[in-house]
């Protein structure tokens, strides 16, 4: 194994910062109590657990009391589709996108199962909706909308501001799963008109295990995990002390470095597409370059192979991730990426970077001159040579 | 990051015999792009059917590429008639294993072969032969012959195995049915090749009780407790097999019915004829 690291699969989870760690410390120690407990151990630790509430609703421009802890995204998103199906019982139509995230897309394709109407919103080339069709496909019957804040495969950020307000036009509620957009783009609950979002932490350098769900003061809600009186009834379970505390200041250092986004990572990211764009033999980029996450690009090299890259990738200490069938488990291809068209001898050799602000410029250098000698060598024992690249284009 | 084997890595790392050969004596492809992996392979042979030289290219995951150079490795220096005997379980004994998600690069390599065999020979491949394959899995090109073939030579029993041996019905799905169908016409031909368990052989009473718990175990419990049911297996009296049965099942009206029109026969299919079934009130 060679000494070098660089972590490049940021949307796949991120590393735990340093602050964020050692907040959480003293909660596996001294600061053991629950939260509910009428004694001292109890009240000292509630503070805590309070002003974690307040953090995470500061990132997200929401009231405290709008916060409920979950265990994770996907706990999140069960939640919030289930929780309001349940307070809407009379309703049976819902409406999601075809590029959802399985903690989304797979719930909705069972409830269609169930009874449920469905409508998957197809996306354009470049992994847009179509607000149009959207506006069709509402009717007094939709319950819930779930359109994701922004593509985890490919960084397409949706136009949250029209979504949510067509959806509420309509009298629809709208739940948005936020787990890639959280700390990488603004998110203003003050003027976005979003009933639901989910956030995870692991997401945003805070540990695996913790989520939140935001929901909407008035918005009427039936608890998916039921049980005790925690999180004002709305998710029963004694709450996960010190990840709260840790997702907390993850919060808080996301937003402090919320601008950094801009002026390192997108930077990096930049030039990360750029030179593999203008020096690879054969490589074009998935999703709108318009609107997509600062951190994310999605990179196809025609012709050769996903697991392949990866794996010469992890050779060189370069983690990334990839939308080929071979990486999956399955025999499918990224859902995501044949939603929007892109052919199949490009889907295969697709390969997704994503930056945090731990990258570097040295990383991202690195990056660039392994991959582009991964894409030679397996040029080189592909039998579809330059011959047929050129025939094709 | 999938399991691979030190031999897996190593091929995939260093792979052997990769290239083109000017004027090969024989080419196989096999694969196709929209599934993910294709390959290419080249073969010299001389005058005595010896394969001399043999070259692959692959587009594909690191499996498909390790299953081609060992495909190469073991093909090499070996006569055509020879070679023609290697199966995709040779590859993958070969590598080391394979996981099973994988297998059907094995059977990529195994395919290349047989078409370059049948590109050498000219022969490639037979009317009559091609006449009798039927496309059983549209979203992948599977046709029932190579369905049947991999069944039997890595003894397959699911579904769900032939899909990560040949990819067969991990599409759509719609050729499940048909899938099933081939699985059950070679497990019957492998049973009629068996000698049938003489009509009212004797068991021993230690073997039928074996036998009559593995059949609950296995056939009989896991239908009744989706339905929130039990079954407890009180006595065996000669062939009288005396049983109770609880949780829902217990107050069901239609528990006569199940013990005989579901479990008496499942005990008369599993173990022996003779078989009959009698409940006790818990």
């Amino acid at each position: 194994m060679n000494t070098k690291n660089v972590y490049a699969d940021n949307n796949a989870t991120t590393m735990v910062a340093p602050e964020v760690k050692e907040t959480m410390e003293p909660f596996f120690t001294n600061l053991y109590g629950n939260p509910s407990s009428m004694h001292v151990f109890g009240g000292q630790v509630k503070k805590f657990v309070d002003r974690a509430r307040e953090q995470i609703a500061a990132l997200i421009h929401a009231d405290p009391a709008e916060i409920v802890f979950t265990s994770c995204g996907t706990e999140s998103d069960n939640a919030a589709i289930r929780g309001i199906l349940a307070a809407h019982p009379e309703k049976k139509h819902i409406i999601t996108s075809r590029v959802e995230h399985p903690a989304v897309k797979n719930v909705f394709q069972f409830l269609e199962k169930n009874g449920y109407r469905l409508t998957e919103l197809s996306v354009d080339r470049l992994g847009r909706i179509d607000l149009d069709e959207l506006r069709e496909k509402l009717d007094n019957d939709t319950a819930l909308v779930s359109i994701m804040w922004a593509n985890n495969e490919t960084g397409v950020v949706f136009p949250m501001q029209e979504i949510a307000e067509l959806v509420k036009s309509k009298g629809a509620v709208f739940h948005t799963d936020a787990v890639q957009a959280a700390g990488k783009v603004s998110i203003d609950m003050n003027t976005t008109p979003v009933d639901l979002l989910s956030l995870s932490g692991h997401k945003l350098h805070a540990p695996k295990g913790i989520g939140i769900l935001y929901i909407r003061k008035g918005t009427h809600f039936v608890p998916f995990i039921m049980g005790g009186h925690q999180e004002g009834g709305r998710r029963a379970g004694t709450e996960n002390v010190p990840y709260i505390v840790g997702l907390g200041k993850a919060c808080e250092l996301a937003l402090d470095h919320l601008e950094e986004n801009k002026s390192h990572i997108k930077v990096l990211r930049d030039k990360l597409e750029k030179e593999l764009l203008q020096k690879a033999v054969d490589a074009s980029v998935n999703g709108d370059p318009e609107n997509r996450l600062p951190n994310t690009t999605n990179i196809s090299f025609k012709y050769i192979e996903g697991e392949s890259i990866l794996m010469l990738l992890s050779e060189a200490g370069i983690a990334a991730s990839s939308g080929s069938a071979c990486t999956s488990g399955s025999l499918e291809p990224s859902h995501v990426l044949r939603a929007m068209g892109v052919p199949f001898t490009r889907v295969h050799g697709s390969v997704r970077f994503s930056l945090s602000r731990y990258n570097t410029d040295e990383e991202v250098s690195y990056i660039i001159e392994n991959m582009l000698a991964i894409e030679k060598t397996l040029r080189e024992i592909s039998p579809f040579g330059r011959d047929e690249l050129h025939a094709e284009q | 990051m999938w399991d691979y084997s030190k031999k897996v890595k190593d091929h995939f790392l260093h792979p052997r015999n990769a290239g083109q050969i000017e004027n090969p004596d024989a080419v196989g492809e096999a694969g196709s792009l929209a599934c993910g992996d294709q390959m290419k392979l080249m073969l010299k042979i001389d005058e005595n059917e010896v394969i001399t030289d043999a070259k692959f290219q692959t587009f594909g995951c690191g499996s498909a590429v390790a299953s081609a150079s060992a495909l190469t490795e073991m093909i090499m220096g070996k006569k055509l008639d020879e070679a023609a005997h290697i199966t995709n379980k040779d590859i993958v004994d070969y590598l080391g294993g394979l996981p099973v998600e994988k297998m059907h690069c094995s059977v990529m390599g195994h395919e290349a072969l047989e078409s370059a065999l049948h590109n050498f020979r000219g022969t490639s491949p037979e009317p009559a032969e091609e006449a009798k394959k039927h496309i059983v899995c549209e979203c992948f090109g599977v046709t029932d012959d190579e369905i049947l073939r991999i069944v039997q030579e890595n003894s397959l029993t699911t579904i769900e195995d032939v899909t990560h041996y040949t990819k067969a019905g991990g599409g759509c799905m719609s050729c499940h049915d048909k899938i099933k169908g081939l699985i059950e016409q070679v497990v019957g031909e492998e049973k009629a090749q068996q000698p049938p368990r003489p009509a009212g052989a004797k068991l021993t009473n230690i073997q039928k009780m074996k036998l009559i718990e593995e059949t609950f175990e296995k056939e009989i419990r896991p239908m009744l407790k989706a339905d929130g049911g039990d079954i407890e297996l009180i006595d065996i009296d000669g062939n009288k097999v005396i049983v109770s049965l609880r949780g829902m099942c217990s107050s069901c009206t239609s528990s006569t019915f199940t013990l005989k029109k579901y479990i008496e026969p499942k005990l008369k299919e599993f173990v022996s004829e003779d078989l009959f079934i009698e409940e006790v009130k818990p």
